[in-house]
């Protein structure tokens, strides 16, 4: 099970209900996956200012007085935010090393969820309707967002379990399938320097593709390569600082269904998922093919 | 002449007053408003009656069918009509994966195109695609015909049994131990009574169709291999 959901606002009329409107998305994927949920919001931050989202160890965790910390630690204009048990830190890229160094010697039990100039990434245990209420994600604006409601199988019910997991600047992936081969490509990606914080597959599936980048591929190449490398089945959505992506395993174990209208592209698991969008009845519905990336993005 | 608005009634009910329904029942005539993309909607109705479902339904519908003529004037999800037994299913916009799975009976005619795994196992089951249909279509197929008016996926006809597979547009590839065969008489006479069961004879010429079928030599026990046993 598990279950996805993803909006790529095109009519920027839309963008103040992104938030709105994927949070409605989700919550009917409940039945697919009530054991966490998670959303990754793209919006354009203020001037060229870099986020990075950092969540404690548990929700009663004082995330706002280490994202304070942090800020004054940084200096330079940076600002923090926080909404529920994430803390939003604004800061200037050249900043960003600097603050995750910091934070892994100050806090190694703080996870930086998100870093980029557009993406904030917010995810929590418990159903797709109570995450989204907790972190206001339906008063969020944004370009384009994409978001997953978890049935866990390969691995415990954990805030760091949950999707999206970050796979770089400005990008996330989430997965509906599982991963046979997790194990070993784990340890493989560990020793080549990726960091990989849970037994999650799914994290490993974001590491691979991290590693992979970092070796020169594209994102729509390196969601190529996962073709061969990934042992298992999968339906992928990375979202990028432009847009999102698709992907479906070359047997396409796991629904996915697309609608296009002239403002928005809209993906989910479930059709039902998307009846809440507007003109729905008249959007163009398909299913995206086996083993093809498929890729919308803003110019 | 029942309506049932699924805004208001829920799914369960409505199935539970459709199974109530007996092969006399003078209600034949059923609307149902609002699907809104929900799953199972007349799943399991055993009575000869029509339902009319106005909007895109989700997974399931119509499945284990029996006697009912059921009309979606939208798509459906996962697994429309499967295993159904008798009856017609009608799906005026495209179908996701697994249509007529394990069907046994009656005819499921898909005005669009189906997704992945059309006629997955099908056991009698007659299906009609206006469209195209995606890959591992009639995957282990042992009886009924299915009739495409489009394209087929890969890997067409896997490990199929006695299914007959008949598609007039290009096929990406053929599974396991499916052929083309040729297009006789007979064949031709079998598709034309397929096509005005759907209401598409004289609509488009028979002979622009293939055929394909088992080689029948997966399944087949090979007399050659008795002494490994």
């Amino acid at each position: 099970m598990c279950g996805i959901a993803g909006l790529f606002i095109k009519d920027p009329k839309l963008e103040p209900e992104l938030g709105a409107l994927l949070a409605k998305m989700t919550s009917t994927l409940c039945s697919r996956g009530p054991d966490s949920a998670g959303f990754a919001i793209y919006s354009r931050g203020k001037g060229d200012l870099s986020k990075l989202t950092i969540a404690g160890p548990s929700t009663s965790f004082d995330i706002a007085g280490v994202a304070e910390k942090l800020a004054t630690f940084i200096g330079n204009g940076a600002k923090s935010a926080v909404r529920y048990s994430h803390a939003v830190v604004s800061l200037r890229p050249e900043d960003v090393a600097k603050a995750e160094e910091w934070l892994t010697a100050n806090h190694p039990d703080v996870t930086v969820m998100s870093e980029g100039t557009s993406l904030e990434i917010y995810k929590e245990v418990g159903y797709p309707d109570d995450v989204a209420k907790a972190f206001g994600i339906a008063g969020m604006a944004g370009s384009h967002g994409i978001s997953h409601t978890r049935m866990a199988t390969e691995s415990a019910v954990t805030t760091n379990g949950a999707h999206p997991f970050s796979t770089g600047a400005d990008q996330c992936l989430v997965h509906n399938g599982s991963l046979s081969n997790h194990a070993s490509l784990r340890r493989e990606l560990k020793r080549e320097g990726i960091r990989i914080k849970t037994e999650n597959d799914s994290e490993v599936a974001a590491g691979y593709l991290t590693k992979q980048m970092q070796a020169g591929q594209t994102l729509g190449e390196a969601l190529k390569s996962s073709l061969d490398d990934l042992d298992g089945f999968f339906t992928f959505v990375v979202g990028t600082e432009q847009g999102f992506g698709v992907l479906r395993d070359p047997i396409a174990c796991k629904p996915a269904v697309m609608a296009e209208t002239d403002r928005y592209v809209a993906f989910a698991s479930e059709y039902k998922s998307l009846t809440c969008l507007p003109g729905i009845e008249k959007a163009k519905v398909w299913e995206p093919k086996p083993a093809t990336v498929y890729f919308w993005e803003h110019n | 002449m029942p309506s049932i608005d699924l805004s208001k009634t829920s799914v369960r009910e409505l199935n539970a007053a459709l199974h109530k329904l007996k092969a006399d029942t003078n209600e034949t005539l059923w609307t149902v408003t609002n699907p809104n993309g929900e799953h199972s909607i007349a799943a399991g109705v055993d009575a000869p009656v029509t339902i009319n479902v106005q909007g895109s339904v989700g997974y399931f519908c119509g499945g284990m069918n029996k006697h009912a003529n059921i009309v979606i004037d939208g798509s459906a999800g996962q697994g429309v009509g499967e295993n159904m037994m008798s009856g017609r299913i009608h799906v005026k916009g495209d179908a996701s994966q697994s249509a007529g799975a394990t069907g046994r009976g009656g005819l499921l005619i898909v005005d669009g195109n189906a997704s992945a795994r059309c006629g997955i196992s099908m056991k009698g089951i007659d299906i009609v695609v206006k469209g195209g249909i995606g890959h591992l279509s009639a995957f282990m197929g042992q009886n009924g015909r299915l009739v495409v008016f489009g394209e087929a996926g890969e890997a067409l006809g896997d490990s199929i049994y006695e299914a007959r597979l008949y598609v007039r547009g290009p096929v990406a590839g053929l599974g396991a131990d499916c052929i083309e065969k040729p297009l006789r008489d007979t064949h031709k006479a079998e598709l034309m009574e397929l096509l005005t069961e759907a209401g598409e004879a004289h609509k488009i010429d028979i002979a622009e169709f293939r055929r394909y079928g088992s080689a029948r030599k997966l399944y087949n026990f090979n007399i050659d291999n008795a002494g490994a046993y």
